[in-house]
């Protein structure tokens, strides 16, 4: 099978973040794998290691997601393609989509997998704007996949509720958490990342004009959530406190 | 002047630093309060390659560098003082001498086993009457016929309940200048007249595996002489230079536990209507700590790094030492002022940092130790 993974370098969510001047500071940050990219990344090689076949990467970004790519590869996928997005203004989840729908149009993917967020953004959209821009098949956030004779068995997470669903190759899923546990890469895993192929490719290679993939969103504001305040103890009998708590919600929190 | 680490030593770091988060910080507080030694988590290490970072993967080892190892030993310490001195005692003092000294044959035999984790690496040097007068071994090994019988006693040693074999060092004679002519021996646990026993009831790495050993005529074939029997002492403190910059790396990693601990509770607790962490009585303490870790890192890497270079490393590894230990067991004093009553219960662990970290001033030489080694190597008189 030819199996693909979309992945992102994103910072850390559970480290501290700073923003200067609407910008998330990146001196400082940890960055790592998307979270859910893990997970699709697991379950790639797993689908690889039962039915044969190659895991490659693929992600869009900047030279420092070597690091992020190449644990990928101590992971245990293939090979990797890096596709630079530098030229890019202003790139969103559009930008990202249109240049990953130009390189998979070259490609005979079986699959490929994504993460169903990335942590950053939180659109959730690459994957699916991927997935109809190929015209193919698409299904978000699964939680489990069997593969046999060219058709997907998954079970997908729908707020907590199951839908099982039955599919065709080829395919294009987003991951969710519960899919799998994440292998850490093993230390021969690592020393041999280093000899996998890794591919960087750019805009003019996917013969693609910057302004084609410019982004169409516009960000008008980024802020950090406010300083969680201390609690409001409220005294007294329970019926009173009742009341209170009820008039405080209504006028104050305003949200019943 | 080039700071930054390779690619491969960073992901090696954030591997293990996840594992250590995941798997070993979880269950430190329980080793250390029930005295138990994590097998379990020494076998998923193994599994990872973390045993045979630094050794190359003829010889069942990762093919990594001193530097990756450290980088390891520092990772696995902040999350668990137990853990990180057996895994630095089983790779530095355990495997490490079998690499640069052991024949092919006992690499093959002996290395191998260590460095995928299949057992743990052991080494028995110092003695109830030899501690840092290690010239003062009393343990004896005789040649009769092909093999050596050794008889004697060695206390403290790390691993040695859960090793296949353990190096135990024994005087084989007199040079000419009348010295002690020491050794060191491949001797299997399970050899006849080898009694372990692990009875310690120690004040800190109480996870970690601390044995006594008896050796009442322990027979060992004669080709199980580690390396060049003329130079077994030399032999040793090469052997314990490696294994300083390792300690001194584990002090690091606990050291900085107990400062970011203490630098969150800092920004946490409130008295007199303000946090802790602006009164500048606490900002200073914190500012000493960051400073005092700040340059026992780099002095670390520095030494890792010559040894990687193949340049020499001893007083380097001294220097690491004495000062990352020093500066860790400051680090934790200070970080369970900063908590206050907190900081002196179990349940915050920074009184456990304080246990542990104190012991990085006394194994593989003490402070004083290290201060002769450095006083040597800068040349002052003899
Ligand atoms: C938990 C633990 C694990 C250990 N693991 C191992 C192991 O795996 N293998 C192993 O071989 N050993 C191990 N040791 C032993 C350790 O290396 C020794 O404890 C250490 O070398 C000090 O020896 P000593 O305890 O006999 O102290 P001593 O040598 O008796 O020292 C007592 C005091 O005198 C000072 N002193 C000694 N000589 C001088 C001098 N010339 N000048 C100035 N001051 C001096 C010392 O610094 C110290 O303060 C371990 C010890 C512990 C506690």
């Amino acid at each position: 099978m030819n199996i693909y993974v979309i992945m992102k370098r994103t910072f850390d969510t559970e480290e501290k973040i700073q923003i200067d001047s609407g910008e998330i500071v990146e001196d400082g940050a940890e960055f790592i794998i998307n979270p859910y990219d893990e997970y699709a990344i697991e379950e790639a090689i797993q689908l690889r290691d039962e039915h044969g076949g190659e895991v490659t990467l693929v992600s869009v970004g900047d030279e420092e997601a070597e690091k992020q790519i190449r644990t990928g590869l101590a992971m245990g996928a293939d090979k990797a393609v890096l596709i630079e997005d530098e030229d890019v203004e202003n790139g969103d989840q559009f930008s990202t989509e249109a240049i990953l729908a130009a390189y998979f149009k070259d490609q005979e993917a079986d699959i490929i997998l994504g993460g169903n967020i990335a942590v950053d953004g939180g659109s959730g959209q690459v994957g699916p704007r991927l997935a109809e821009n190929l015209g193919i098949n698409h299904v978000t956030s699964i939680v489990n996949i069997e593969i046999e004779d060219g058709k997907a068995k998954i079970e997908r997470d729908v707020e907590g509720d199951q839908e099982f669903i039955e599919i065709s190759l080829p395919l294009l899923v987003t991951a969710q958490q519960g899919l799998n546990e994440p292998r850490y890469p093993s230390l021969p895993g690592i020393m041999k990342a280093k000899k996998k192929p890794l591919e960087t490719l750019d805009l003019d290679d996917l013969d693609l004009d910057e302004d084609e993939v410019e982004g169409k969103t516009n960000t008008v504001e980024r802020y950090l959530p406010p300083e969680k305040e201390a609690g409001k103890i409220l005294e007294g009998e329970i019926d009173d406190q009742v009341n209170e708590l009820v008039s405080l919600l209504k006028n104050e929190a305003k949200v019943i | 002047m080039d700071f930054s680490f390779s690619k491969e030593q960073l992901m090696i770091r954030d591997m293990v630093r996840d594992f250590a988060q995941k798997e070993i910080a979880p269950i430190a507080e329980e080793i250390d309060r029930t005295e138990r030694f994590p097998i379990e988590n020494f076998k998923k290490m193994g599994e990872l390659g973390l045993l045979g970072i630094p050794f190359p993967e003829e010889y069942g080892g990762s093919g990594g560098d001193t530097l990756s190892y450290i980088l390891a030993v520092e990772e696995i310490g902040k999350a668990c003082g137990s853990t990180g001195l057996s895994y630095a005692a089983a790779v530095s003092l355990g495997a490490s001498p079998l690499y640069a000294f052991g024949t092919e044959e006992q690499k093959k035999e002996h290395l191998v086993p260590l460095a995928k984790g299949e057992s743990l690496g052991a080494f028995g040097l110092t003695e109830p009457n030899a501690g840092s007068d290690a010239g003062g071994t009393r343990t004896k090994a005789e040649l009769k016929g092909d093999k050596y019988v050794i008889n004697g006693e060695k206390c403290w040693i790390t691993n040695a309940s859960f090793a296949r074999t353990v190096i135990v060092t024994a005087v084989t004679g007199k040079d000419d200048r009348g010295k002690n002519k020491i050794s060191a021996f491949i001797v299997p646990t399970d050899s006849p007249g080898l009694t372990i026993r692990s009875e310690y009831e120690k004040m800190g790495v109480r996870g970690s595996n601390t044995t006594e050993l008896v050796l009442e005529d322990v027979e060992v074939p004669e080709e199980d002489i580690l390396g060049d029997p003329s130079k077994g002492f030399n032999q040793f403190l090469y052997t314990l230079d490696g294994g300083r910059i390792s300690i001194a790396a584990l002090a690091l990693g606990i050291g900085k536990a107990a400062y970011e601990a203490a630098l969150q509770y800092s920004n946490e607790r409130k008295q007199f209507g303000k946090l802790i962490g602006s009164f500048q009585a606490i900002q200073f303490k914190l500012a000493d700590m960051a400073m005092e870790l700040e340059l026992a890192s780099n002095m670390v890497y520095k030494a890792a790094w010559l040894k990687d270079q193949k340049k020499p490393f001893k007083k380097e590894a001294a220097m690491a030492k004495l000062f990352a230990s020093e500066s860790a067991t400051r680090a934790c004093n200070q970080a369970l002022q900063i908590h206050g009553g907190y900081g002196y219960m179990r349940e915050y662990h920074i009184e456990r940092y304080l246990r542990d970290a104190k012991l990085m001033e006394i194994g593989e030489g003490t402070s004083e130790i290290q201060r002769l080694v450095i006083a040597r190597e800068i040349g002052c008189p003899r």
